[in-house]
């Protein structure tokens, strides 16, 4: 029991040498690198993780803008076609009137044309049938003049009929 | 889970069967201390007549229990690794008057319980087996060695490579090559994942840096890593060295001349490190009135050499004492059996006991870790107590 209880000169002697010596070792070529290179790997982890939080928060922007422009280009278009179609609307509706107004002058100067041809028409259909009635009445006249008992009574029928009475 | 059960089966019949083997050994090794103790008996004659009178008295040795376990707890001059087989180490002694003499433990005369001795150039060297007082009042434990000349005893250093001295240098050249390792492979590969040993290792490392040094010590841990570490896995180590069976039972953190290095070093790292505020809380407790501190300051002191004390001995007990328990149950083995008398109760009691035993290896497991933690942890919270500064409250 006394064995368990003193410590025994020698094994102090030996565990004081050893241990010292190891820790001297070790603290020198073993702690000293292992403790390095922990930090060291644990700093290059840190740093690659805050790297790809900021990559990812890049992204996260880029894809936003994207977004963005997705939609600013969209409008774009949306008002691009309207104006279009506008535009198209717009060019159809004018030529449209145009048509309609040629058109009309067309027909208008037609009309006139027409008219006064109408008018020559008729003037010259006056004078031909002025003209007819002349020739007519003077066949007419020559024929019932031929003898001179009717050419008296003529005379005296306009000599009874004209008002100097 | 069947195949576990099946090999946990099977590990418990082999065990019980193995501890059947020291058993026939023991009374072989007996006997034959027994017939030498008639021829060579030289210096505590009393001792030795009194134990021969037993061995007269009874047809086979009493198994003392009590001196087995001890036997086996205790440190040793050569490694037992099981039945009549032992190791030799070097013994190494200064003596007075005659300077260093090395021999192996070998050359001592002698098997079995009883004490050994050696007789070399004229010097007789006697290894004592239990504790006891010799004849000229000089007082010695078991594993003692003392030696004398012509009856006259001469004063000597024993400074031999005992059992549990092997088993520590054994597990600081283990780690001084597995650590060495370990950074090399950090240095071929800065910045990538551990491999091998090195990951195994690396979580243990961290673990001690980040739930140990820093929280107890603050910004000054670095200073203490190197420290901290090797204690923790020497004490690790040595651990679960003790913890393998038929290879000598280690029990090296259980050895007191190991630990008190341990907690001497504690100790002077801590006093060494003490700042003004530390040493202020000790010699002049702030806040507290006059007639407290005065009770307050005595017990502060004896604080100082009594921390690191109570670490000494709670790792020395702790690792005792769960040797002590498998071996109190190995011990029931014998008990039962009655030297050999009755094999039937032996038997049963075998494979009773391994079966606990199986459960107590699991626990000292447990314990290895536990205690070698504690032991870190406590350092640390002493080295953070001496270094703390009192501006960070």
């Amino acid at each position: 029991m006394g064995a368990l209880l003193t410590p025994a000169l020698g094994t102090v002697i030996w565990a004081s040498i050893a241990f010292l010596v190891v820790l001297f070792v070790l603290k020198r070529f073993a702690w000293g690198p292992i403790l390095a290179a922990l930090d060291e790997r644990e700093q290059s982890i840190a740093g690659a993780l805050n790297e790809a939080d900021k990559v990812r928060k890049e992204m996260a922007e880029l894809a936003a803008s994207n977004e963005n422009e997705l939609k600013e280009a969209r409008a774009e278009r949306d008002r691009m076609m309207r104006e279009a179609r506008e535009m198209a609307d717009s060019l159809i509706a004018e030529a449209k009137n145009k048509a309609r107004e040629a058109a009309d002058k067309e027909v208008a100067s037609a009309k006139d044309a027409i008219a006064i041809e109408r008018k020559a028409a008729v003037a010259e259909l006056k004078a031909e049938v002025g003209n007819l009635s002349l020739d007519i009445a003077e066949r007419l006249l020559r024929e019932k003049l031929e003898s001179s008992d009717e050419q008296k009574a003529l005379v005296n029928r306009l000599i009874d009929e004209s008002p100097l009475n | 889970m069947n195949r576990f059960i099946r090999s946990v089966g099977v590990l418990i019949v082999a065990i019980g069967l193995a501890g059947g083997l020291p058993l026939a050994a023991q009374d072989h090794g007996d006997h034959l201390d027994a017939s030498s103790e008639h021829t060579a008996v030289q210096g505590s004659e009393e001792s030795h007549e009194h134990e021969g009178h037993e061995h007269e008295g009874h047809e086979h040795e009493e198994f003392v229990a009590g001196t087995f376990i001890i036997h086996h707890i205790a440190d040793a001059h050569d490694i037992h690794l099981f039945g009549d087989v032992h190791i030799p180490l070097p013994v190494i002694l200064f003596l007075e008057g005659h300077g260093l003499q090395l021999f192996m433990s070998s050359a001592f005369d002698g098997h079995g319980h009883g004490d050994k001795h050696l007789s070399r150039e004229g010097i007789e060297y006697t290894l004592h087996a239990e504790d006891g007082v010799l004849e000229d009042g000089r007082s010695v434990v078991s594993g003692q060695i003392t030696a004398s000349e012509a009856g006259a005893a001469i004063g000597l250093y024993d400074l031999s490579i005992t059992k549990s001295v092997f088993g520590m240098l054994v597990i600081l050249a283990l780690m001084v090559w597995m650590f060495l390792g370990i950074a090399g492979s950090y240095r071929k590969n800065p910045g990538k994942a551990p491999k091998g040993i090195a990951n195994a290792m690396e979580p243990l490392i961290m673990f001690i840096r980040d739930e140990i040094a820093k929280p107890s010590i603050g910004d000054k841990a670095d200073r203490f890593m190197p420290f901290l570490l090797t204690v923790f896995f020497f004490i690790f180590f040595c651990n679960l060295l003790g913890l393998v069976p038929f290879l000598g039972a280690f029990n090296i953190t259980g050895t007191i001349g190991v630990t008190v290095v341990l907690a001497t070093l504690v100790f002077l790292l801590t006093n060494l490190n003490g700042n003004k505020h530390y040493w202020g809380h000790i010699f002049w407790p702030p806040g507290v009135p006059l007639p407290v501190k005065i009770i307050l300051v005595p017990i502060e002191v004896f604080g100082i050499l009594m921390k690191p004390a109570v670490l000494m001995i709670r790792l020395t007990a702790n690792i005792s004492a769960g040797h002590i328990i498998i071996l109190a149950f190995t011990s029931l083995i014998f008990i039962f059996g009655d030297g050999g008398q009755a094999v039937g109760a032996g038997s049963g009691m075998g494979i009773f006991s391994t079966a606990f035993m199986i459960f107590m290896y699991f626990l000292e497991l447990l314990v290895a870790f536990l205690q070698a933690f504690v032991f870190t942890l406590l350092a640390a919270i002493y080295f953070g107590d001496a270094t703390h500064d009192p501006a960070h409250h």
